[in-house]
């Protein structure tokens, strides 16, 4: 039998590869910014300091700068090759069915994977802007150990209401894309065992709704407390 | 029973095709889907109308050349079943039907209901074999030992007709479930071994080729699927292919 391979370039099974370790790889990443995130429990002063220390920190130690390059470079891998597999996908249907009943046999999120890709992506835009673009190129004030003032630029941001609600409505349709992609992602790189992949199902979907849930609770909570009005 | 169809006409590949509505009544509920629309079909020659082009052979849901997407499902409601083994009972009188062909780029439309699956054939020309020596000397396939569980799931892969259920229910036109049954009922097998590697390498490949859409790991082909097709087949093919990406000789 001669070979004919595009190996792990090019061929539908290595685009997939490479949403699955992109997608997992961003999904450790939310871990670390939801740990990031639960300081702003921590109100008033002593909160603040500690955060703005934190926000300090992650601009500038070196490894945290390395790791933060390898997530643009995640995001940017899982988006391109999500709009590829995306156009091939629709390419391959020209003709589409006049009744097609979708919702018999597979679930709503796992066919809007690209609606709610999309619709994250735009997130990652807004927020980038209002955080991470303010942090390194924006005007912040200096909090008393003279860090930047990340913290009540943040805070700030939560206490308008459609901020908040527009957050909380990018993160649950975070929730639902990582309800079917945390878990799609072992299957797509061949892990499939009758003991260890309902472990895995169970675990990914809670990962799915509990990380979301954290980002939302933060953000209720400064939409709630409104933190910078007590300072 | 009284039933409205409503049946894809398209006169041919290129031609352009449309939704037309067939009233009829007298249709038994002991009937298969295919009886009726053989039934359809000599009521239309009698009016003078040309006969709906269908696919059909066995009409035993084993030969795999039925299809029909049938009220937005391939091979119609019900589970682990083919179009043929359905019958007008799921049905109630006075039901509107919609009837479709399947739908791929990859499947395109010959007439009416009927597509060109050959996409299929030459997926498995592409690997789907095992080279043996039949010429007098070949080792009695008893006479090798296979492990009771990977004949077992071995045999589930081989059940799959190749109706491409999977691929008109799947949102991408994916071919993965038919492909990965394809392959594993070889790569569970010791005999299928020896070109294990080329064979996954080759049929995934080609099924590129042939323009089908990737998987989304909905799962829509495994409910589809009139013979049951686990998933499972998908991740070994998933794996199988990517340890040959990476171990392969040529």
């Amino acid at each position: 039998m001669a070979t004919t391979s595009k190996g792990l370039f090019g061929s539908s099974l290595a685009r997939k590869y490479w949403m699955a370790v992109s997608g997992l790889f961003l999904c450790t990443f939310l871990v670390g910014h939801l740990l990031g995130n639960l300081q702003l429990f921590v109100a008033g002063e002593e909160g603040k300091l500690a955060f703005n220390e934190y926000g300090h920190f992650m601009t500038t130690f070196p490894v945290v700068k390395i790791l933060s390059y390898i997530t643009y470079g995640a995001i940017f891998l899982h988006t391109v090759d999500g709009i590829m597999l995306a156009l091939q996908n629709r390419a391959a249907r020209p003709v589409g069915y006049v009744k097609e009943k979708q919702s018999a046999n597979a679930s709503w999120a796992s066919r809007k994977m690209a609606l709610l890709g999309t619709l994250t992506l735009f997130f990652i835009v807004v927020h980038m802007k209002s955080f991470w673009y303010e942090m390194h190129y924006g005007a912040l004030g200096l909090d008393a150990n003279g860090n930047k003032d990340l913290w009540t630029l943040t805070v700030t941001a939560f206490e308008q209401w459609w901020y908040a609600a527009f957050y909380v409505v990018a993160i649950t349709g975070l929730a639902f894309h990582l309800s079917h992609g945390a878990q799609s992602a072992f299957q797509t790189l061949g892990i499939n065992h009758p003991r260890y992949t309902p472990i895995i199902k169970n675990t990914m979907t809670a990962f799915a709704w509990l990380i979301p849930a954290g980002f939302v609770a933060v953000a209720v909570f400064l939409f709630v407390v409104q933190p910078g009005q007590n300072l | 029973m009284d039933l409205t169809l409503k049946i894809w006409r398209q006169n041919g590949p290129q031609e352009k095709g449309e939704m037309k509505t067939y009233p009829i009544s007298g249709v038994e509920e002991d009937m298969s889907f295919l009886e009726m629309l053989d039934f359809l079909n000599d009521k239309l020659i009698n009016e003078g109308i040309e006969p709906v082009v269908f696919d059909h052979d066995c009409r035993e849901g084993i030969c795999g050349m039925c299809s029909l997407f049938i009220n937005g499902e391939a091979h119609g409601p019900g589970r682990k079943v083919t179009t043929c083994q359905l019958h007008m009972r799921e049905f109630k009188s006075g039901d509107t039907i919609y009837i479709e062909p399947f739908r791929a780029k990859a499947f395109p439309i010959i007439k009416d209901l009927m597509v060109d699956r050959s996409a299929f054939d030459r997926i498995q020309r592409a690997g789907g074999y095992i080279s043996v020596n039949t010429s007098g000397n070949t080792i009695d396939a008893n006479a090798i030992p296979v492990p009771k569980e990977n004949a077992d799931k071995a045999f589930d892969a081989a059940t799959c007709i190749g109706c491409g259920a999977c691929v008109a229910t799947c949102k991408n036109s994916s071919a993965m479930l038919f492909a990965s049954a394809k392959i594993s009922q070889f790569s569970l097998l010791p005999q299928g071994q020896p070109e294990a590697k080329e064979r996954v390498l080759n049929m995934v490949h080609q099924m590129d080729l042939e323009g089908f859409g990737n998987c989304t790991n909905t799962g829509a082909c495994e409910v589809e699927c009139p013979k049951g097709i686990s998933l499972e087949n998908i991740a070994r093919m998933n794996r199988d292919y990517l340890f040959a990406s990476l171990s392969s000789n040529k």
